[in-house]
C-alpha cells in the first residue's frame, strides 16, 4: 500500500491535467466536424465520435495498466517491444491495407491499426534503453552507428508505405540526440540537407537545377569570405565565374558545344573548385578544402535524389510532387490548406462558437477531422481558443522536459525528451499546414484528432513518462 | 554526464519559437485579416468536368462513333434539406424505398466516391426534373456523356466503353471511381487518347442551395481537355457490307491494303448493334449477349483459331522454292491422291496429272504438296527432319504465323504453328517424320490461323514478300504518326521472284476454267486466290478463301472463313469476291452472275434455325 500511496502523490497531475483537457477538447471538436452525418444516422456504432470515445475508454485501460506495471518494465521490455514493432511494420507491407496511397493499415475485423504510429513509441524505448547503457558513448563511431540504425530502420519502413509524414516525425528524435550530447552541428548539416533534398525535389520539378547550382556556389562562396575574412575573393571568384559563363555560352550559341544550363553551371563550379584547390594548396589552407568537399557532396547529393527520384514508380513520384504542391492539375492539396484557413481565419478572434461552425463539419477538408482537425478548433473558438490551445500544448512540453530534466536515470531523461520531441514535431507541423505556413504533411495532432491508433500511440508515450517520472525517486533504472 | 544541461535552453528556446510563431500566423489570419466575407460566400460544391470521348471516325471521314449526354442525379450531403420524397419519387419513377436506400447510401461515404442517387437519367426525366429542381435542395446533376453510335456496324472492332472497376483505378490513378473507360476493341487499345482529360470546377452555392457562379473567377478551376479523335482504317460501306454478307454464317472476313497493313474490313460473325452497350441498360444488354448460344460477343477475327486448309498452300509453295527442294517445272503425278506411306493415302480430286506448282495451286493438288512438303523436310541440307522443320517452321512464321501480329486490338491470339518440342513431346525426340506430320502440307492438323492471320498471309503474297503490321487506327487527330511498328515493313526470307509461279496459280485458281474458284472471277481485274476447305471432325467443314486483287497492282487482300460452308468456293469465295468488287468499284455490277452470286450469299443461312 505505502508503494501505491507514493505513486499516486508523486504522479505530476499538472501533465494529466492538460492530458484530460485535450481529450476532451478534442472529443468535442471531432464530435462537431462529424456532427453533421449524424443527423441522418443518429450516433451509432458507426460514427466517428462514438469509435473516438471507444479508443479513449480503450486509452484510459491501457493507462491503469502502465501504472500497475513496475517502472523497470519499460526498459525492460523496450527491446522486445521494439522487434515486435519491427516485425509489425514489416508485416504491414505485405498484407496491409491502403488508404489513401499509403499501406500503413494493418485491419482486423472491426479494428484498424497503425503499426507507425506505435513503431515511434517502441523507438524511442529502445535508443533510450540503448543509450542508457553504462559504457554508451557517443563519441564512440559505433554506438552511434548502431543509434542512428535504430532510428533509421523504422523511419525506412515507413517511408516505404509510403507514408512521408510520419518518416519525417522520426528525425525528431535527432533533438534528443542533441539533448544527450550530439554535436550542433549534426542537427544544422542534417537541417540543411533535408532542406536541400525538398529543394532538389522542387526545382527539378521546373527543370531549374542550374539554379540549385548557382546557390550551392553562392553559399560555398559566402562562407569562405566569411571565414577567410577577404571581400576580395568574392570579387575575384565572381568575375572568374561570370567570365567563364559568357565564353560557354558563347560557345553553345554557335553550336560549337551542345550544353544544358545545368552544364554549364556545372563546369564552371569545377573550373572555380579546381582553382580553389590548387590556391589552397599553395597557400595551405585547409578550410578551402572543407568547402570545396561540402559542395562537391552538396552537388552529388542533389544529382542522386534526382536519380533516385527519376526511378521511382511513377505514382510514388506523383505522391510526392502532390505532397510538395507540385502537381498543378491536382488542386485539392492546395484548396484543401486555402479551405483551411478561411475556415481557421472565419473564427476571427472569439470564434462563432461550438457546432456553429459553417465551414466545419467536414464540408470542405476531405481530412478534417483527422489531419485538419486544428480548421475546427480555429473556426468555433476563434483566436482565443486556438491560441489557447497552442498555449496549453507549450505549456505541457515545457512541463515535459522539466520533468524530463529531473529524471535520475539517462533512460527515463531520454523517454523524457523523446517524447517531447515528437509532440512538438507533430503539433509544429500539424499546426503550421493548416495555417499555411508548411507544406501539406499528413501527421495528427496529437491527442485531438480522430484516430485510435494515435490517440492511443500518444497517451501510451505520455502515461509512460509519468509513471517513471512518478517512481523516479525509488528507481535509477 | 551533466555537461550538456545547458542545452535543455536551446530545447526550450526552439519550443517558444515554435508556439510563437504559430500564435503570430494566428494572429494575423485570424485577428489581422478579415476572412468573415469568403467563408460566407464559400459555401462550395466541387464538381468534377467529365471531358468528351474523342470521336471516331472511318477511312474516309465518316462519323462512326459519337457522343450523346446523359446526366447522372447527386446530392450534396451537407445541403440536403428536407424535400417531397412522394414528388420526387414520382418524377425519378422509383419506388421510396429505393430512394432512401441510395441516398442513405451517398451519406455514409460523403467524400469517398463517385455515388449518384440515379445514373442516366433519360432525356425527359432530366427535363421534368430540371424544373423542380428548385425544391430540392442539395439535389444536382452531373453532366457525363455516353457514346453514341451512328452506324450499327464494327462492334466488334470499336469495343465498348464502361464504368471503371476498382482494378483500373488500382492501375492507373487517373481514374476515380464512377469514370468510364474503354473496355474493348479500339476504346480499350486508344484509351489515353480517347479519354481525355478531367476538369474541375468550384461553384459557390448559396444558402438555398443555387448556383452562384465560380469560385473566385474560376482560378482553381481546371478546364476539361476533350479526348482525341480517331481515324480508323476500315471503310465504313465496306465494312457495312461485309456483315450484310456475312449475316447468317459463323466467321470472320479481314481485307487489309497490303501496301499500308491498313485493316479495311473487320468483319466477326455473328454480330451485335454496338448501341446495346451503352448506358443504363449496358450491363443487362452484356449479360444477354454474353449468355446467346450464337455467342455475338465472341471476337472471330482475331481470337478464332482455325485450320487454314488448302489456303496454306500458297506459302508451302514458297517456301519450298526458296528452299530450292524444286523448281518452277518440276511435275508431280498425282493418281487422286498421294501415298506417303505404304499403305496412308492423302486423298485428292479429279484433275489433270502432273502438275507443275502453278497448276497445283490452281488445281489445289494434295498429292503435290504433300510430295513438297515431304522434299522439304527431309532436305539434305538439314541433318535430322527436326532442323528442316525448325527451318520451315522459322519460314512461316516471318509471314506472322504462329505469333501474335500486335494489331491495336486487345486479347488477339497467336494461332499455332508448333515447334519440334511439340513433336519431340508426342512422338519422341528423333521418331517422328514428314510422314507423321504430312497433314501440315495441306493446312490441317495442328496447324491453326487466325482469320487476321489468313488475311494477312494475303497481304504478305501480294506485296510478294513483306507486310506492315495489320492495324486499325490511320490517324490521331493531334498526333504526328501511328504507332512505329505499323510504319515498319516486315520483310520475309522469300525472294521476290519466287511468288511469281505462286501468284500465277492463284489467278489461275480464280480465272481459268479449271480453278477452283472459277466462278467468283470478275471480268474487270483479276482477282489471285486460293480456296480451302478446312476438315471439322464435329460437322460440315470450314469454307475457307484467301485472296487479293488486282494482281498487278494489290489494294485489297482478304481472309474469309464462313464455319461449315462445305467447301471453299461455296461460301469464302463469294463472299471475298463481292468484298473485292464492292471495295475496287464502289458497286456490285449489274450482271447476273454477280447479282445471283450476292442474293445468294445474302440469303445463304447456316446459323438461324427458320
Amino acid at each position: 500500500m505505502k508503494r501505491q500511496d507514493n505513486l499516486i502523490a508523486n504522479i505530476d497531475w499538472t501533465v494529466v491535467a492538460i492530458y484530460l483537457v485535450l481529450t476532451v477538447f478534442g472529443w468535442l471538436n471531432v464530435y462537431a466536424v462529424t456532427a453533421s452525418r449524424e443527423v441522418f444516422f443518429g450516433v451509432g456504432s458507426a460514427s466517428p465520435a462514438f469509435m473516438q470515445l471507444v479508443w479513449i475508454g480503450i486509452s484510459l485501460v491501457v493507462v491503469f495498466v502502465i501504472f500497475l506495471l513496475d517502472s523497470r518494465f519499460f526498459s525492460f521490455m523496450a527491446y522486445p517491444l521494439y522487434g515486435f514493432f519491427m516485425f509489425l511494420l514489416m508485416l504491414v507491407l505485405l498484407i496491409g491495407t491502403a488508404k489513401h496511397g499509403a499501406k500503413s493499415w494493418i485491419v482486423m475485423g472491426p479494428v484498424s491499426l497503425q503499426p507507425s504510429e506505435f513503431a515511434k513509441l517502441a523507438s524511442m524505448l529502445a535508443v533510450a534503453r540503448f543509450m542508457s547503457a553504462y559504457n554508451y558513448k557517443m563519441s564512440r563511431f559505433r554506438d552511434l552507428v548502431i543509434t542512428f540504425a535504430l532510428i533509421g530502420f523504422p523511419a525506412l519502413l515507413v517511408l516505404a508505405q509510403p507514408d512521408f509524414g510520419s518518416f519525417l516525425v522520426f528525425m525528431a528524435f535527432l533533438l534528443v540526440l542533441y539533448r544527450e550530447g550530439l554535436s550542433g552541428w549534426v542537427l544544422i548539416v542534417v537541417g540543411g540537407f533535408a532542406l536541400l533534398f525538398l529543394t532538389t525535389l522542387i526545382v527539378q520539378h521546373h527543370n531549374m537545377h542550374y539554379i540549385l547550382l548557382i546557390s550551392l556556389g553562392t553559399i560555398a562562396l559566402i562562407v569562405y569570405t566569411i571565414l577567410a575574412r577577404k571581400p576580395i575573393v568574392l570579387l575575384i571568384i565572381s568575375a572568374i565565374s561570370g567570365i567563364l559563363v559568357v565564353l560557354i555560352q558563347f560557345f553553345v550559341e554557335y553550336d560549337i558545344l551542345k550544353l544544358e544550363k545545368d552544364q554549364i553551371v556545372w563546369i564552371t563550379l569545377l573550373v572555380v573548385s579546381l582553382i580553389a584547390l590548387i590556391y589552397g594548396i599553395k597557400e595551405k589552407k585547409r578550410e578551402i578544402f572543407m568547402i570545396v568537399g561540402f559542395l562537391a557532396f552538396a552537388v552529388i547529393f542533389t544529382y542522386s535524389v534526382v536519380m533516385v527520384f527519376k526511378k521511382l514508380p511513377d505514382h510514388h513520384q506523383d505522391r510526392i510532387n502532390i505532397m510538395l504542391g507540385l502537381i498543378p492539375e491536382d488542386n485539392d492539396k492546395g484548396y484543401n490548406v486555402e479551405q483551411s484557413m478561411i475556415a481557421i481565419g472565419s473564427g476571427q478572434f472569439i470564434g462563432k462558437g461550438f457546432l456553429q461552425g459553417t465551414q466545419t463539419e467536414g464540408r470542405f477538408v476531405p481530412e478534417q477531422p483527422t489531419d485538419f482537425i486544428f480548421t475546427s478548433v480555429g473556426e468555433q473558438f476563434g483566436f482565443l481558443g486556438s491560441f489557447g490551445l497552442v498555449a496549453l500544448y507549450t505549456l505541457l512540453l515545457v512541463r515535459l522536459v522539466i520533468i524530463a530534466e529531473r529524471q535520475r536515470s539517462r533512460f527515463s531523461r531520454i523517454v523524457g525528451y523523446g517524447v517531447v520531441s515528437v509532440l512538438l514535431f507533430h503539433l509544429a507541423v500539424n499546426i503550421s499546414m493548416t495555417i499555411g505556413i508548411f507544406p501539406t504533411i499528413g501527421i495528427p495532432l496529437p491527442f485531438l484528432s480522430y484516430g485510435g491508433s494515435s490517440f492511443l500511440a500518444f497517451t501510451m508515450m505520455l502515461f509512460i513518462l509519468i509513471r517513471l517520472d512518478a517512481s523516479r525517486k525509488t528507481y535509477l533504472v | 554526464m551533466e555537461q550538456y544541461t545547458n542545452r535543455k535552453f536551446i530545447i526550450l528556446g526552439i519550443i517558444l519559437l515554435i508556439s510563437l510563431i504559430i500564435s503570430v500566423r494566428l494572429f494575423i489570419i485570424q485577428v489581422v485579416m478579415d476572412y468573415t466575407g469568403e467563408s460566407e460566400s464559400n459555401i462550395l460544391r466541387k464538381e468534377v468536368v467529365y471531358p468528351h470521348r474523342g470521336l471516331i471516325f472511318d477511312r474516309n471521314g465518316e462519323l462512326l462513333v459519337g457522343n450523346k449526354f446523359s446526366y447522372d442525379l447527386k446530392i450534396a450531403p451537407y445541403e440536403l434539406e428536407v424535400f417531397d420524397t412522394t414528388l420526387l419519387c414520382e418524377l425519378l419513377n422509383v419506388d421510396r424505398e429505393t430512394l432512401i436506400r441510395r441516398i442513405q447510401n451517398v451519406l455514409k461515404h460523403p467524400d469517398e466516391r463517385y455515388n449518384p442517387i440515379i445514373k442516366q437519367l433519360s432525356d425527359s426525366t432530366y427535363g421534368k426534373l430540371q424544373e423542380r429542381m428548385y425544391d430540392f435542395h442539395g439535389f444536382y446533376f452531373s453532366r457525363r456523356t455516353l457514346r453514341e453510335y451512328k452506324r450499327e456496324i464494327a462492334s466488334h472492332l470499336l469495343g465498348y466503353v464502361g464504368e471503371v472497376d476498382a482494378g483500373v483505378i488500382r492501375r492507373d490513378r487517373y481514374y476515380e471511381s464512377g469514370d468510364y473507360y474503354g473496355v474493348s476493341g479500339v476504346e480499350y487499345s486508344y484509351e489515353k487518347h480517347l479519354r481525355g482529360k478531367k476538369g474541375c470546377r468550384y461553384l459557390q452555392i448559396d444558402a438555398k442551395g443555387r448556383e452562384q457562379g465560380s469560385y473566385k473567377e474560376g482560378r482553381r478551376d481546371t478546364a476539361a481537355q476533350k479526348g482525341r479523335d480517331l481515324y480508323l482504317t476500315i471503310d465504313a460501306d465496306l465494312q457495312a457490307y461485309g456483315e450484310k454478307l456475312m449475316d447468317g454464317y459463323r466467321g470472320s472476313i479481314v481485307a487489309i491494303e497490303p501496301s499500308t497493313g491498313e485493316v479495311l474490313a473487320y468483319i466477326s460473325a455473328p454480330s451485335y448493334d454496338p448501341s446495346l452497350l451503352v448506358g443504363r441498360q449496358r450491363e443487362t444488354n452484356y449479360f444477354n449477349l454474353a449468355k446467346d448460344t450464337l455467342k455475338p460477343l465472341y471476337n472471330y477475327a482475331i481470337q478464332a483459331q482455325y485450320p487454314p486448309g488448302s489456303t496454306f498452300k500458297p506459302v508451302n509453295g514458297l517456301v519450298a522454292l526458296q528452299e530450292k527442294v524444286l523448281t518452277t517445272r518440276t511435275t508431280i503425278y498425282c493418281d487422286l491422291g498421294y501415298y506417303y506411306t505404304r499403305y496412308k493415302k492423302v486423298r485428292c480430286h479429279d484433275h489433270i496429272s502432273p502438275l507443275n506448282i502453278t497448276h497445283s495451286v490452281q488445281h489445289s493438288c494434295n498429292a503435290f504438296f504433300c510430295h513438297t512438303y515431304k522434299l522439304l523436310l527431309e532436305d539434305k541440307k538439314y541433318s535430322s527432319t527436326a532442323k528442316a522443320y525448325t527451318n520451315w517452321r522459322r519460314l512461316l512464321m516471318e509471314f506472322g504465323l504462329g505469333d501474335k501480329l500486335g494489331i491495336d486490338l486487345p486479347y488477339e491470339k497467336g494461332g499455332l504453328i508448333p515447334d519440334t518440342t511439340y513433336y519431340d513431346n508426342i512422338y519422341g525426340s528423333g521418331h517422328w517424320r514428314a510422314a507423321t506430320v504430312i497433314s501440315l502440307a495441306i493446312g490441317q492438323g495442328e496447324i491453326l490461323l487466325t482469320p487476321l492471320q489468313m488475311a494477312n498471309m494475303a497481304a504478305t503474297i501480294a506485296n510478294r514478300g513483306y507486310y506492315y503490321t495489320p492495324h486499325v487506327v490511320k490517324r490521331i487527330a493531334g498526333v504526328n504518326q501511328i504507332d512505329k511498328p505499323f510504319t515498319v515493313p516486315h520483310q520475309t526470307d522469300i525472294d521476290s521472284a519466287n511468288f511469281i509461279p505462286i501468284i500465277d496459280g492463284m489467278e489461275l485458281a480464280v480465272n481459268e476454267f479449271h480453278g477452283t474458284a472459277y466462278w467468283v472471277r470478275h471480268p474487270d481485274f483479276i482477282i489471285c486466290g486460293k480456296t480451302g476447305t478446312a476438315q471439322n471432325p464435329h460437322g460440315k467443314e470450314h469454307s475457307v478463301f484467301m485472296a487479293f486483287a488486282p494482281k498487278d497492282d494489290p489494294r485489297i487482300a482478304i481472309s474469309v472463313y464462313v464455319e461449315h460452308g462445305e467447301y471453299g468456293a461455296r461460301y469464302a469465295a463469294p463472299i471475298a469476291s463481292l468484298m473485292i468488287e464492292k471495295y475496287l468499284t464502289d458497286s456490285i455490277s449489274d450482271n447476273w452472275t454477280r447479282k445471283n452470286m450476292e442474293e445468294r450469299m445474302l440469303n445463304g443461312n447456316l446459323l438461324y434455325s427458320e
